[in-house]
């Protein structure tokens, strides 16, 4: 037997690698400057995923929820070893929560056959690490989060390691799951230069028709065909309520944005010498801040 | 989701593991009472678990005016499922406005399969909580005093106020180390309300097989002075040298992510946005650039010093003594000023 393994990913902009480039003149970031990279811990998830696979058999799902450009993210796992990828795209789904990312997503997973629910831990345009517990619980499954090791795999039961950062914990449960993947989990396999060379050709149907040219469904026809043409899901494909959705389906809105302006404090340059530190230190001393 | 309930009460979730509160909601408890007493609502701490009644005394010197007791031989360990399932049903009973949880391994697993279950908001890792007002630009409504949610987001590059307004309660878990602890006050009692839980072990999902918890080695957030060493420090020989200064200084010994990730000390002394969050009262930041990550979990503190040879470090924008030189040279001469005053 095999295991079918659905893993949520997500394109997020690279928040880890802000260069001066990406700074506007005030001091806050220009987001529009950061690159575009696959979510860290959604590698660890996909690997996770792969792995069950060569051992076991079945059938690795990547499926994204995001704009047109997010194919990308899909196209690299697929260079990486994925069997099939899914993209949902839909204007109704902008302004979505967590809740109503969550809903989405569940009513995606729902048209799947599935046995393990896989994504990372979290993303790191937000951190929230909501999205994992939230499908779950939308799915109606087990949630086993912070995964950093698959024990044991044996007929429908699972034994996992948790590194939960101030701990470890073995759990013991049964299939179906969805496990949260940490960075600690394993070294991502790199694309694979023949499945590149395959793959880099594979476009989503959103993404022919902005390409525009003759005649697009001739096109998505004969990328069909070549098994190049990347799965594509809007809202009415999923049968999903649109009072869940978007806007309207999200509880939390924005009351405000600031952006971090670094700087700003009072402040005393101290010569690097024994006279400047001694003065600099006995201030302290007296305002008691330290001895 | 339950309706809107401004008379509702402000609640924290009181983890507990093996009898003892977890340091995060303690904290909490400062807000939570700071945020009822705003609206003019009771304070109530939500305690689950199994004979975990003595802690319920405690809760009452922090600030709690009630205390909802949940005791069953299936919570005596925390289990998503079956917090969730007792959690979910207390909120749709008693219909709180705000519910508050420690943004600990436990609380982030936990919040979110209530929040889906109850169809309700959740923001994450919030670093502060305010009682405010809001407008919604296209119908001029206005919203009265709503838990405004403040967290940072993209990397610690913005910070966001996130509300909710129409579908409660008002849920966030919130950072460790960003509240104080309050001060206990032994004279004040909450009332204490037993609830009766429904389970079957049939809701336990989980077998734990194994558990191997680590105390932190280091309690930076108790630390009235922290030195702590970055990238520039250059090896974990020369980290000898921030263990020296925290010596003669009694403080604890921090460090930036990168330092950590170079293997020059160890995970639980990283201060920053994926560390831990400190507000010492003196911060000593060596061979520390100072990435906005760093400087998101240590800008609070009352005092910084910086060293660091490059004069266009951005740590100097926060610090209030700048210091530019080797911190080979001047470590040493700190020591040895400190050692003679003190």
């Amino acid at each position: 037997m095999g295991y079918n393994c659905v893993v949520l990913v997500k394109q997020v902009p690279d928040t880890k690698r802000i260069t001066g480039q990406a700074m506007n003149d005030d001091g806050t970031v220009n987001r529009g400057a950061l690159a575009a990279i696959f979510n860290p811990e959604d590698l660890n998830a996909l690997e996770l995923a792969l792995e069950i696979r060569d051992e076991f058999g079945g059938k690795v799902t990547v499926m994204t929820m995001g704009l047109p450009a997010a194919s990308d993210v899909l196209r690299e796992a697929l260079y990486r070893g994925a069997d099939e990828a899914i993209l949902i795209t839909d204007r109704r789904c902008a302004a979505s929560d967590t809740l109503a990312t969550s809903y989405i997503l569940s009513c995606a997973v729902k048209k799947l056959d599935y046995d393990i629910v896989l994504c990372g831990r979290q993303a790191i345009d937000g951190d929230t690490a909501q999205v994992g517990p939230q499908l779950a619980e939308k799915l109606g499954i087990t949630q086993v989060t912070y995964v950093e090791e698959i024990q044991k795999l044996n007929g429908d039961g699972l034994v996992a390691r948790r590194n939960m950062g101030n701990g470890r914990q073995e759990v013991k449960t049964t299939l179906p799951v969805l496990l949260t993947v940490v960075d600690t989990a394993n070294e991502p396999r790199v694309a694979a230069a023949k499945r590149l060379m395959k793959y880099k050709d594979a476009m989503s149907p959103v993404e022919i028709a902005i390409a525009g040219g003759d005649d697009s469904s001739a096109r998505q026809k004969a990328l069909a065909e070549k098994g190049l043409l990347i799965k594509q899901w809007d809202l009415d494909d999923l049968d999903a309520d649109l009072a869940w959705c978007g806007r309207d389906g999200s509880p939390t809105k924005v009351h405000r944005i600031m952006s971090v302006v670094l700087g700003g404090k009072e402040s005393k340059s101290v010569e690097a010498t024994q006279a400047g530190i001694d003065a600099m230190v006995h201030e302290l001393i007296e305002e008691h801040t330290i001895g | 989701m339950i309706d809107v309930n401004t008379a509702g009460e402000v609640w924290v979730f009181a983890e507990q593991h093996e009898g003892k509160i977890a340091d995060t909601p303690l904290e909490l408890m400062s807000k939570g009472r700071e945020l009822a007493d705003k609206l003019g609502v009771k304070l109530a701490a939500v305690l689950l678990g199994d004979d975990v009644s003595p802690l319920a005394a405690r809760l009452g010197h922090l600030g709690a005016d009630k205390v909802y007791l949940a005791e069953h031989e299936l919570l005596e360990h925390y289990q998503t499922n079956t917090y969730a399932k007792v959690i979910d049903g207390l909120i749709r009973r008693h219909k709180p406005q705000i519910v508050l949880y420690g943004a600990t391994p436990c609380g982030r697993d936990l919040a979110p399969r209530i929040a889906s279950s109850i169809k309700a908001g959740l923001t994450a890792d919030c670093t502060d909580l305010q009682i405010g007002n809001h407008e919604v630009k296209k119908t001029g409504k206005v919203y009265e005093n709503l838990l405004f949610q403040i967290r940072p987001a993209f990397g610690g590059n913005i910070i966001a106020t996130i509300i909710n307004y129409d579908r409660w309660p008002q849920m966030a878990t919130v950072r460790d180390g960003v509240m104080p602890m309050p001060e206990p006050d032994t004279s004040r009692k909450a009332e204490v309300v037993k609830e009766t839980v429904h389970l079957a072990a049939a809701d336990l999902p989980l077998e734990i097989l194994g558990q191997h918890m680590q105390a932190r080695k280091v309690n930076l957030k108790a630390s009235r002075v922290i030195v702590a060493g970055g990238a520039g420090v250059g090896s974990k020989d020369n980290f000898r040298l921030i263990y020296d200064l925290a010596h003669c200084l009694g403080a604890a010994p921090g460090a930036t992510r990168a330092a950590v990730d170079l293997g020059f000390i160890d995970r639980d002394h990283q201060v920053g946005q994926t560390g831990t969050t400190v507000r010492p009262s003196l911060y000593i930041a060596v061979g520390i650039s100072g990435a906005i990550q760093h400087q998101a979990g240590m800008s609070e503190s009352k005092k910084i010093i910086a060293i660091n040879n490059d004069p266009d470090a951005p740590i100097f924008d926060v610090a209030h003594y700048k210091i530019v030189g080797d911190l080979n040279e001047v470590a040493p001469m700190m020591i040895k000023s400190i050692k003679e005053k003190v």
